[in-house]
């Protein structure tokens, strides 16, 4: 799958600010095609889980409520200039993908 | 323990470690992980019955050490911006729960130990709807709601 995952991480103090946009649908089956008629099927992240330096930091499990070409913000301490935060989904139909940056 | 019984055993421990280095790094496809998504929890439809089905409790107590931050009016119901901070110590976990939509639970964050009680993103609301934060900390549950109205519903049809 082509990247997906644009995500910053910027340090301010001793406290790391992770900003991240993913995209996808997010359907939530709910919603019919307005040409076909038919039900779009919910296709939706389940699962997004960050890492710093191999330690988990957040994970976040995520709805069809949430809304198309996710946004996710959180922080945390204990990263340093240069450390490489990592962050990957995985979505209800087993699909997934991952990225990284660089904490500056 | 003969020389060929050791060398198996000491390969098995370091096979069965490195597999765990390789889920914990991500590099595995963890079918642990998918299992952990909280299914009654997401198609629950109250609040009660959410938090019952991610926290084993229904008991929440309100707090005013919860900051929710959403629009009053939200111009699109299919993106509300919301954010969640907590001003207390030992927060695990973080729930944002819209109290109209059908299934109420739109989002779960667990927190890791460094990690500060703070979180961002945009939900659907499919009306006007009290949105309301769940936090467990110290093995509590706290709750604080807000209400948000909203013109154009944002769960489709």
């Amino acid at each position: 799958m082509a990247n997906t995952i644009k995500v910053r991480a910027k340090l301010a103090g001793d406290v790391t600010t992770v900003k991240a946009l993913v995209s996808h649908p997010m359907d939530t089956g709910l919603v019919k095609d307005k040409k076909t008629g038919k039900v779009i099927p919910a296709h939706f992240i389940q699962e997004v889980t960050c890492e710093h330096n191999g330690n988990v930091v957040l994970t976040a499990l995520w709805g069809v409520a949430i809304s198309k070409n996710p946004y996710l913000s959180f922080q945390f301490k204990g990263a340093k200039v240069g450390d490489k935060l990592a962050l990957r989904w995985v979505d209800n139909k087993g699909e997934s993908d991952s990225g990284e940056t660089v904490i500056d | 323990m003969t020389n060929m019984k050791r060398r198996t055993l000491l390969k098995g421990t370091l096979a069965a470690s490195a597999v765990g280095m390789a889920i914990g790094a991500g590099l595995l496809t963890p079918r642990a992980v998918l299992a952990a998504w909280p299914k009654d929890a997401f198609e629950a439809k109250s609040v009660d019955a959410v938090v019952n089905g991610l926290f084993g409790s229904s008991e929440l107590e309100g707090n005013d050490k919860i900051k929710i931050k959403v629009p009053d009016i939200a111009e699109n119901g299919a993106v509300v911006p919301v954010s969640v901070e907590v001003e207390m110590d030992g927060v695990e976990a973080i729930s944002i729960v819209a109290e109209k939509n059908a299934t109420p639970l739109t989002s779960s964050y667990n927190l890791g130990p460094n990690t500060e009680p703070f979180v961002a993103t945009r939900i659907k609301l499919g009306q006007t709807s009290s949105v309301i934060a769940v936090v467990k900390a110290g093995g509590k549950l706290y709750s604080t709601g807000k209400e948000v109205k909203v013109t154009i519903g944002g769960c489709g049809g």
